[in-house]
C-alpha cells in the first residue's frame, strides 16, 4: 500500500475533509454510546440541546470557547514556525498573574483604558514565561518542547505558592485565592444573566489580526518561511533567532491573553483552577484548524460545544462526561486522516 | 542468448508516465547501457526489474522465466544483483559484515564469516575489487565503498549487474578502475546494465545503448556505430550544444581569501582569488570543505582564521543578508533543500532574498503581493521558468525549474560576485546548456564568478582557472588551458601534480 500526493486538491475537498472527519469521529463514538445501552440518536441529540439548544447553553459554549480561541491561536501561530510550544498552560497562568497584579488596586482607571491594560499586561505575562524557553533554545538548542511543558508545572507550582501566600486575599478566610479584579477592569457582560463576556470579542478580533500578520505582513511571511523550511530561509537571509523570539513571544502573549479573558472576564478573580487545562486543549484546536487562524475559531467553537454538550448530556442520559474526551481525541485523529485522504490518494500496488 | 527481457513495461505514477511500453533484452557478456535525462525513466526501470516497484503492464524474464514481481528476494535468487545510486552500506559495520547482511540463514547460531571472507577475497582477486574485508565502511573512501557495493551485489553469485549512475561520485582514476572490474565481469560471462546520463563514459564502457526519453526507448544502437553526437541527439530529442567561455581580460579582484581557515580542518588556510570577468573552478570529490567554502561566501560560516575580502573590503561581519547586499548572487548545491521553499509559491521564493524592501514589502513589513506577483511574472518570462504562474507550488516544479527560479532570483540583481556551486548537476542537457549560458552572459557583464563542481567537463568548458579541492586544502589555482583532465584527477584524489607548478 502507497500513498501518492494528488496535484491539486480543490478547495471543496480541503473544507470537507475536517467536517467528514468529525463525522466519521461521531459514528465511531456511537458503538461506546450502544455499549452503555443507551440511544445514540438521543444522546447526540442531548448532546446538540445542550450546546446550543438554549440561549443559555449558547452563551456558555461561547464563553467556554473564548479561551480556546486564544491559546488555539497560541499554538498555531508557534506551530506554524516548527516552534512546538506546550506551555500555552502556564503562559495562561502568567497572563491572569499579570492581569491580577495589575488589576487589583495597583492602578484605577476607567473600564475603556483599564480593560485594555489588563490585556496588555496579560499579553506581556505570557511572552515573559516564553523567554526561558526561547533562550535556551537560541544559545542552546534545547528542546522547546521539554522547556517549555515542563515550566507549565513550574509556573502552577509558583501561582500555587503566591495564592497561599503574598497575592492571598485577606477577606475571605483561608481560600487560596486572589483579591478580586477592580471593578474597572471586569469584563462587561455581553448577553444578560450570562457568562458571556467581552472576552469573545477580544478573542475573535486576535484571530482576524493573527491573520492578518500572517498572510500580509513581512513578520507573517518569515514565520511561515521558517516553519517550511529553516534551512532554506536562513540561506535566503531571514533571522531564524529573531523569526523564533517573535513567534514566541507572539504566541506567549496569545495563550496569556487566554489568562486576562479567564481572570477578569469569567471568574473575576485568580485560583488555582482557573483553567481546566484550556493550554493543552489549544493544541487540539489549533491541529483541527490546520493551523489557520479563522479555522481556529470554529474548532475552538466545536470543542467548547462536546465539552459544555457532553456535561448535559451526562445528565440527561447515563453516559459519563469523558465521552467529550473521547469524542475530541477521536475527531483530532479522523479529522488528519480526512485531511491525508484529501492529500494524498492510496494505491494497492 | 539473452538473459534477461524486459518485455512491454508501463509503469505510472499519478498521471506520470514513468514507463511506456518498454522492450529491452540484455545478452550474456554484455555491457548494455541505459541512456537518458534524468526524469527519462531509468531508475523506475531498474526498480521494477530489481523489485523495488511493480510494473503496471508487462513483465521480465530471466533465462526464459518469469521473474516475480515487487520482490527484491525473488531477483536476488535469480541472479540478479543491483548497486544502488546512494549507497546503502552500514557505515559502522565491516566490509565483510555489510556483504553478508540479510544473505546469512536465519536459523544459525553464529555467523560464518571464514566462508564470508574467503568468498570475498576470492572475488576480490578475480574482479579487481581490493578492499580490505575487516575494515569499517566508515574508514574507507567513497570509490572503496563503491567497491563494496559491487561485491555485496554479486556476492549470491549474481549473473547480472545492474549499476545506477555509478561514476557519479567518482574521481576519473576511480571510474577508469570501475570499468576495468566491468569488462572483467563480462568476460566472465557475466552481463552488466549500467545506467548513466554521461556520454563520454558510455562510449568508453559499453557494448550497446539504449535511449529513453521520456519513458520511452528511442532507440538502441551499437556502441561501435555511435558517437557523442548521435547519442546526445536521441537522448535529448534535439541536438544541444553547451557553450563554451571565450578569453576575456580579467577585471579587479571581487573576491580573495587570506589563509581563511575553518573548524578542525574543515579549511586550513585557503588562499583564493576571484577577479571580474574571470570564473574559478574550484574541482574536488564531494565532502573535501566544498560546502565549507561556500557557506563562507554565502555568509553562512565565519572563518576561524584568516579573513574574506569582497570587492576590495573586508566587511566585519558576514550575513546572508550583508553578502546579498554587497552584490554576491548565491546558487546552492541543493537547490531543492536549501535554494528554496518547496510549500511556498513561486514568487515568495522569487522575494525570499528581498522581502524587507520594495516591490516585496512597504515599509519593509507590509508585504506588497501584487508587486512581488509582477516581478515574479517578469522574471519567469525572462528566465524561461516553466511554471503556472507567480501563484505555483515551488515544490511541484521540475529541477531544472527550480534551478531557473534560483537564477533569476540570484542573476536578476546583476551581482558582482557569483557564487555557483554545483549549478548543473542532475538538470538534463537543455537545462545545463542554459545554466552555462547564463553564467558566461554574467561573466561577459563584468561579475566574476566561483564554479564548485565535481564535473570536470563543466570546468574545461566554462573556467578561466582552476584549483583543486582536498582534504580541506585548496590548489594553488592554474590555468585551464594549462592543466588536463587527468592531471585534475590526480589532484582530486590527493597526489600533487608532478609537473612545474604555474604561479597565480
Amino acid at each position: 500500500m502507497r500513498f501518492e500526493p494528488r496535484e491539486r486538491v480543490s478547495v471543496l475537498a480541503a473544507t470537507v475533509a475536517p467536517v467528514a472527519g468529525v463525522a466519521a469521529a461521531l459514528l465511531l463514538c456511537s458503538v461506546l454510546i450502544l455499549w452503555t445501552g443507551e440511544s445514540v440518536v438521543e444522546a447526540y441529540w442531548l448532546l446538540l440541546k445542550g450546546a446550543f439548544g438554549t440561549k443559555f447553553a449558547i452563551t456558555e459554549t461561547l464563553s467556554r470557547a473564548t479561551p480556546l480561541i486564544l491559546t488555539g491561536l497560541a499554538a498555531a501561530v508557534a506551530f506554524r514556525a516548527k516552534f512546538w510550544n506546550i506551555g500555552a498552560e502556564g503562559q495562561l497562568y502568567c497572563g491572569a498573574l499579570a492581569a491580577t497584579w495589575v488589576g487589583t488596586g495597583l492602578l484605577t482607571l476607567p473600564p475603556v483604558l483599564m480593560i485594555p491594560l489588563l490585556f496588555l499586561a496579560g499579553a506581556l505575562g505570557g511572552g515573559a514565561a516564553m523567554l526561558v524557553p526561547v533562550v535556551l533554545k537560541n544559545r542552546l538548542r534545547v528542546d522547546e518542547v521539554v522547556t517549555t511543558l515542563l515550566l507549565n508545572f513550574v509556573i502552577l507550582l509558583f501561582v500555587s505558592y503566591l495564592l497561599e501566600g503574598p497575592l492571598k486575599d485577606p477577606m475571605l478566610m483561608g481560600w487560596p485565592q486572589a483579591a478580586p479584579i477592580i471593578d474597572e477592569g471586569v469584563l462587561p457582560r455581553l448577553v444578560e444573566r450570562s457568562r458571556l463576556h467581552l472576552g469573545l470579542v477580544v478573542a475573535v478580533a486576535a484571530a482576524l489580526l493573527v491573520w492578518l500578520v500572517m498572510t500580509f505582513t513581512v513578520w507573517g511571511y518569515e514565520i511561515r518561511a521558517v516553519g517550511h523550511n529553516a534551512v532554506a530561509a536562513a540561506f535566503s537571509g531571514i533571522n531564524i533567532n529573531r523569526t523564533i523570539i517573535r513567534t514566541a513571544l507572539f504566541s506567549g502573549g496569545l495563550a496569556g491573553m487566554a489568562g486576562v479573558t479567564e481572570v477578569a472576564g469569567l471568574k473575576g478573580y485568580l485560583t488555582l483552577d482557573l483553567s481546566p487545562g484550556f493550554g493543552y486543549a489549544g493544541i487540539a484546536v489549533a491541529m483541527l484548524a490546520q493551523l489557520h487562524p479563522i479555522g481556529v475559531l470554529a474548532s475552538a467553537l466545536f470543542l467548547s460545544a462536546i465539552y459544555v454538550g457532553a456535561d448535559s448530556m451526562s445528565r440527561g442520559v447515563n453516559i459519563p462526561t469523558y465521552i467529550a474526551d473521547v469524542l475530541v481525541a477521536t475527531s483530532m485523529l479522523a479529522v488528519v486522516l480526512s485531511i491525508m485522504l484529501a492529500r494524498y490518494r492510496i494505491r494497492f500496488n | 542468448m539473452a538473459v534477461l527481457e524486459i518485455v512491454g513495461v508501463t509503469k505510472r505514477f499519478g498521471s506520470l508516465l514513468a514507463n511506456d511500453g518498454i522492450t529491452l533484452s540484455l545478452d550474456e557478456g554484455e555491457i548494455l547501457a541505459l541512456l537518458g535525462e534524468n526524469g527519462a525513466g531509468k531508475t523506475t526501470l531498474m526498480n521494477i526489474l530489481f523489485g523495488h516497484y511493480t510494473a503496471d503492464q508487462g513483465h521480465i524474464l530471466v533465462r526464459g522465466q518469469i521473474l516475480a514481481p515487487g520482490s527484491p528476494d525473488a531477483a536476488i535468487a535469480a541472479g540478479i544483483g543491483m548497486v544502488h545510486q546512494h549507497f546503502t552500506l552500514a557505515d559502522n559495520l565491516s566490509v565483510l559484515e555489510n556483504v553478508i547482511l540479510g544473505r546469512e540463514s536465519l536459523w544459525s547460531w553464529r555467523q560464518d564469516k571464514t566462508r564470508g571472507r574467503d568468498h570475498i577475497l576470492k572475488m576480490a582477486r578475480d574482479f579487481g575489487l581490493e578492499v580490505d574485508p575487516d575494515a569499517l565502511i566508515s574508514q574507507l573512501s567513497i570509490g572503496e565503498r563503491q567497491r563494496v557495493e559491487i561485491l555485496k551485489a554479486l556476492y549470491g553469485d549474481a549473473r547480472v549487474l545492474i549499476l545506477d549512475e555509478p561514476t557519479a561520485v567518482l574521481t576519473p582514476q576511480e571510474t577508469a578502475s570501475l570499468f576495468e572490474t566491468l569488462r572483467r565481469l563480462v568476460a566472465q560471462g557475466r552481463s552488466v546494465v549500467i545506467i548513466s546520463h554521461k556520454l563520454h563514459e558510455i562510449l568508453s564502457v559499453s557494448d550497446r545503448v539504449a535511449v529513453l526519453r521520456r519513458g520511452a526507448i528511442v532507440g538502441t544502437v551499437m556502441t561501435a556505430d555511435a558517437d557523442r553526437d548521435s547519442l546526445a541527439e536521441l537522448m535529448v530529442g534535439r541536438s544541444v550544444v553547451r557553450p563554451k567561455a571565450e578569453p576575456m581580460e580579467p577585471g579587479d579582484e571581487v573576491l580573495r581569501f587570506h589563509a581563511v581557515s575553518l573548524g578542525e580542518a574543515k579549511l586550513d588556510a585557503v588562499d583564493l582569488s576571484v577577479r571580474a570577468h574571470q570564473i574559478v573552478g574550484i574541482a574536488g570529490v564531494a565532502g573535501n570543505g566544498q560546502a565549507d567554502l561556500a557557506n563562507l561566501i554565502s555568509g553562512l560560516a565565519r572563518p576561524s582564521a584568516g579573513h574574506i575580502e569582497l570587492f576590495g573590503e573586508t566587511p566585519a561581519r558576514l550575513t546572508p543578508q550583508s553578502v546579498i547586499a554587497a552584490g554576491v548572487g548565491r546558487i546552492p548545491e541543493d537547490r531543492n533543500a536549501v535554494g528554496v521553499i518547496g510549500a511556498m509559491t513561486v514568487w515568495e521564493n522569487l522575494s525570499a532574498e528581498d522581502i524587507r524592501k520594495p516591490p516585496a514589502s512597504r515599509y519593509g513589513f507590509f508585504l506588497d503581493a501584487p508587486a512581488a506577483r509582477r516581478r515574479a511574472a517578469a522574471l519567469i518570462e525572462a528566465y524561461d521558468v516553466r511554471c503556472k504562474g507567480p501563484d505555483a507550488e515551488t515544490g511541484l516544479l521540475s529541477g531544472g525549474n527550480i534551478q531557473k527560479l534560483i537564477l533569476a532570483r540570484a542573476l536578476s540583481r546583476e551581482p558582482k560576485l557569483i557564487l555557483a556551486n554545483q549549478p548543473a548537476r542532475g538538470l538534463d542537457e537543455g537545462a545545463i546548456a542554459y545554466v552555462h549560458e547564463r553564467l558566461l552572459a554574467a561573466r561577459a557583464r563584468g561579475a566574476g564568478i566561483l564554479l564548485i563542481t565535481e564535473d570536470l567537463d563543466e570546468i574545461m568548458a566554462l573556467a578561466d582557472r582552476v584549483a583543486v579541492i582536498y582534504r580541506g586544502r585548496l590548489s594553488e589555482s592554474h590555468a585551464v588551458s594549462e592543466v588536463t583532465v587527468p592531471e585534475l584527477g590526480l589532484m582530486m584524489a590527493g597526489q600533487q601534480s608532478e609537473r612545474p607548478r604555474h604561479a597565480v
